[in-house]
């Protein structure tokens, strides 16, 4: 057990090193990407790049500056920005968590919800029209960009249709704390959050259903109408339980890539200062400090909710248990 | 029934034509292929009509004057309020060759730039589905057919890759990329190249081809026809080429319209975010980028090439679904994720 | 009587037309008698004991006929009736043990779910009563076993959970699908003891589905032989195994080993195979493949006879 644990420890330790190396040699050392070249400007001279190189340390090799980059991130904290010196980029990326936080965690419950009672609906009645319509929505969902959906979903809460009855509650778009203002933060957060789940759930659903309508065929099911228990209860207790293994697999892996920074696109068309837009920014600037640190930070979530995955994994599944 | 007609062998079809007698009955399926081939079809008509229309699509026309039933209508319409130093764009005319859509901000025929546009979505998207099936294909094939170290070393690599968000990583190529292009020895990318988003499109998926993959060639590695021919001292590439290849063919081509799909919105995000396509050059989600400004104003801009993105991905999907349930029903192949 | 199927009739509609599985089979069944159901993989005796149980859910199938359970029409019953009786008064044992019971649940939890789907009683009692259940199916630690998840069985020892499940609400009739197929031999006859034995405390009749003739002989007290969808002999074991009438079962007869006397180089096996549903022969379905067939047998269908003993074969109609 305390093997199993110490190897699945290691593994993430891993992959978190394997981003590290991946995103540093991208920044660092792409052919043709000079950062120091970006610091110094477009018309500076040979001197100029120089005395950058030299002052940012570009000149050193580069696993010197990979492990200064890691310690001032993990041990000193004290990483500052390229772009804006004196920035402190640790409690930056500290700073936007709840942001990023709050969105993720909302959209998730929206799509969870959502998308379970239309897995479950068009399981019951497949291939009627009511599942062939939820499964069309579903794959619309899927389909479309998810930052146009924002933009149209701007266009109506914000502009054309603001000032009605349905959407004058809508406040302008930005981030409000909750600690200052909990209403604030709720409905300036209603519409990012039914943007993001929209396309989850259209996957989710899909998911779902088809993880039931294929547990529908195991035998165990036989068994179950055997015994004389209900359709209803055949359908949540039995086949919904052993399909939720799927289901959980998938959410760990989204729910970490976009607290680990996917809600990119979310957070910049609803101008909300979180990790996703943070990164974004810094790319444009290529801040390497800041990158450097939302991307570590990133790959920390994601590798955290792989194990959390592997736990649930095995609450879920007995089979899993006595290995 | 003649007699000769019975005495003749049942004439049996093969896999194929039954795959594709199958998926010709999907009606879904097959509505989505026309949809999807009129847009393409469209797009590639993209010079024709700029030449049709005589508009030029990539420069700017703040001063063009068109005719509106005989009137002369300015494309860029100087604002009458306030200071009076802001544009608006002209709005759709609804008359096809001018102006359909109307302007963008910088007097370009919207109606151009997005059959322009799809154009280079659709190549981008199509040629990042190749590159990710070759890489992939072969990543996973080496990786399963080989085994030991080979397979520890690039199933790690996957196994990294796969646990990078996506889209970071796709923003993070492109952003190293842009300035300066690629240019690794022989291989020489100018930035503002449309092959610079095909390559890294097509690297960030690899993972999701090369994965399933190696997992089929393990299975396939250890099946009796190919202990046998390793047995018989055929050469490993003529077991890979011969033996293996074939029967992964029906997985390959599912993925293809699903890996187009989601690279279709991989590229529009990416250009979205201004670090995709380059301008003059355009493509819907730069389209859309010039939209944004405009959205409360002109929103056609912005909503035309969104709706053409989601329906050319969603046709994509429905299609993809057909084709996979009719060659390959039992595949875990599902639609993507992020 | 417990059961009394009249010129059952099953069908589905398919891509390639209409197919028959069940094609007018009729057969009674006394209290706490155990009838043998023995044919090929194909031969619709599983499916016509689905629709007994109603458990034919394909939106395909259509059931005629009549099926009465203690004079109760079962046919056209309302699902929520019928819901009532399976599991309560006619229960089920299926063939896989390895895929009847739901992987993520134990057996404790499983048994006592079907007892609470029918009776009003607190979970604690349902638990008491399984464990009972468990001894009674010779679990060697029923306690242990009731926290059991199906995959930290073995195979015997989940169909013994299965049977303990069908037994919990103390069915009037037992239908047991091949319950011995998917076991080793040892456990087979175990499994066999068992449910003879539960015939005796429970009184259940018991509808024994197999393809086994030597399973039939030690158990069954009558034997119905079933060939593509219809009944082809019936009769008590005693007539079945010393006077076999119908060729086919005599064929099967031929294909169990003898016990005594000098073993055979090969069993002798049935030429062919089944017939297809879709493409039925107008005369006899077994004709194509049987070594005394004649002329009538190619044109016309033998009707199983009446009385207790009865083939459907002219040869036998001739004698």
């Amino acid at each position: 057990m305390i093997y199993a644990i110490l190897r699945r420890f290691g593994q993430m330790l891993f992959v978190m090193f394997g981003i590290s190396v991946i995103v540093f040699l991208i920044f660092f050392a792409t052919p043709g990407a000079d950062p120091a070249a970006r610091i110094a400007g477009r018309n500076a001279t040979a001197e100029v790049l120089e005395a950058v190189r030299h002052n940012f340390g570009f000149d050193r090799p580069l696993y010197v500056q990979y492990v200064k980059m890691m310690e001032k991130i993990f041990v000193t904290g004290d990483l500052t920005s390229f772009v804006n010196r004196g920035w402190k980029v640790v409690p930056a990326v500290m700073d936007s968590i709840p942001v990023t936080l709050s969105l993720v965690f909302g959209a998730a419950i929206l799509w969870v919800v959502v998308s379970i009672i239309i897995g479950i609906v068009a399981a019951a009645t497949r291939d009627s029209w009511l599942d062939k319509l939820l499964m069309a929505l579903g794959l619309l969902g899927i389909s479309m960009p998810v930052y146009w959906l924002g933009e149209v979903m701007n266009l109506i809460t914000q502009s054309r249709y603001h000032d009605s009855w349905a959407f004058s509650w809508v406040p302008p778009l930005g981030y409000k704390n909750f600690s200052d203002d909990p209403k604030g933060w709720f409905l300036t957060l209603v519409i990012p959050w039914i943007t993001l789940a929209i396309l989850y759930i259209g996957i989710y659903g899909r998911v779902l259903r088809a993880a039931i309508i294929e547990s529908l065929q195991e035998d165990f099911i036989r068994t179950a109408r055997a015994k004389g228990l209900s359709e209803t209860r055949i359908l949540l207790r039995h086949a919904l339980r052993t399909s939720l293994i799927a289901f959980v697999t998938l959410f760990g892996l989204d729910f970490g890539a976009l607290v680990g920074g996917s809600a990119l696109l979310t957070e910049v068309v609803f101008g909300l200062h979180g990790i996703g837009k943070l990164t974004y920014d810094a790319l444009q600037n290529l801040d390497l400090p800041m990158i450097m640190a939302t991307v570590m930070y990133a790959s920390v979530f994601v590798v955290i909710a792989n194990a959390v995955v592997d736990f649930v994994y095995i609450l879920l599944d007995p089979r899993l248990r006595t290995s | 029934m003649s007699n000769q007609a019975v005495a003749m062998p049942r004439k049996t079809r093969g896999p194929w034509a039954v795959a594709f007698a199958k998926l010709a009955r999907d009606r879904a399926a097959m509505a989505s292929l026309a949809v999807f081939l009129l847009i393409v079809l469209a797009c590639l008509s993209a010079p024709l009509y700029a030449k049709w229309a005589g508009v030029d699509p990539f420069a700017s026309t703040l001063d063009a004057v068109i005719q509106i039933d005989g009137a002369d209508v300015p494309v860029m319409e100087q604002s009458t309020e306030g200071l009076g130093l802001g544009y608006t764009p002209l709005g759709p005319t609804w008359r096809l060759g001018n102006y359909f859509l109307g302007a963008d901000s910088q007097g370009r025929d919207v109606m151009a730039r997005m059959l322009y546009g799809g154009l280079s979505s659709l190549l981008i998207s199509g040629a990042a589905t190749i590159f990710t099936l070759i890489i992939g294909t072969a990543a996973g094939l080496i990786a399963g057919y080989f085994g030991g170290i080979t397979d520890t070393v690039l199933s790690r690599l996957l196994d990294v890759l796969w646990a990078f968000p996506i889209y970071l990583l796709a923003i993070s190529l492109s952003i190293v990329t842009i300035a300066q292009g690629i240019r690794i020895g022989p291989i020489d990318i100018e930035s503002g190249s449309l092959w610079l988003p095909v390559i890294i499109i097509g690297i960030v998926y690899v993972p999701y081809v090369a994965r399933p993959i190696r997992g089929q060639v393990l299975s396939l590695r250890h099946s009796e026809f190919v202990l046998a021919a390793i047995n018989l001292g055929v050469p490993g590439w003529r077991i890979l080429w011969r033996d293996i290849l074939p029967n992964i063919t029906t997985t390959l081509i599912v993925f293809v319209p699903l890996m187009m799909a989601l690279n279709m919105l991989t590229e529009s995000a990416l250009s979205f975010l201004s670090i995709g396509v380059q301008p003059p050059a355009a493509s819907w989600g730069t389209i859309i980028q010039d939209g944004q400004a405009l959205l409360y104003t002109r929103p056609l801009v912005a909503l035309v090439p969104g709706l053409a993105i989601a329906v050319s991905v969603m046709a994509l999907n429905v299609f993809g679904d057909g084709l996979r349930d009719a060659l390959d029903p039992r595949s875990k192949v599902r639609l993507g994720r992020d | 009587m417990i059961l009394s199927v009249r010129d059952l009739k099953v069908s589905f509609r398919t891509n390639d037309g209409l197919v028959r599985a069940i094609d007018g089979v009729s057969f009674d069944l006394e209290e706490s008698e155990i009838l043998g159901v023995v044919g090929e993989s194909g031969s619709g005796k599983t499916v016509s004991l689905l629709a007994v149980m109603g458990l034919i859910t394909d939106p395909n199938a259509s059931i005629e006929g009549s099926i009465r359970y203690k004079g109760r029409e079962l046919v056209g019953l309302p699902a929520r009736e019928l819901r009532r009786l399976r599991g309560n008064e006619i229960a089920m044992i299926f063939q896989d043990p390895m895929t009847a019971l739901t992987p993520v649940y134990t057996i404790g939890w499983q048994i006592a779910e079907q007892i609470r789907a029918h009776q009003n009683i607190s979970k604690a009692k349902a638990m008491v009563r399984v464990e009972e259940l468990l001894a009674e199916v010779n679990f060697p630690n029923p306690h242990e076993a009731m926290s059991r998840y199906p995959h930290q069985l073995s195979g015997g020892m989940r169909q013994r959970a299965v049977i303990a499940m069908a037994l919990s609400c103390n069915p009037a009739l037992l239908v047991a699908d091949e319950p011995t197929t998917a076991l080793d031999v040892t456990v087979q006859a175990g499994i066999l003891d068992l449910v003879r034995k539960l015939r005796a405390t429970h009184k259940s009749a018991v509808v024994f589905i197999t393809h086994d003739m030597g399973v039939v002989s030690e158990l069954a007290d009558r034997v119905m032989v079933m060939y593509a969808g219809r009944v082809v002999e019936r009769g008590s074991r005693m007539e079945l195994f010393s006077d076999p009438r119908h060729p086919y079962t005599r064929a099967l007869l031929g294909s169990i080993p003898p016990l005594t006397g000098e073993k055979p180089r090969r069993l002798p096996a049935i030429p062919g195979s089944p017939p297809s549903l879709l493409r039925l022969p107008q005369g006899c379905a077994f004709g194509p493949r049987c070594p005394v067939h004649y002329e009538p047998c190619v044109t016309d269908r033998p009707e199983l006879g009446i009385g207790t003993h009865a083939a459907a074969c002219f040869r036998v109609a001739q004698a």
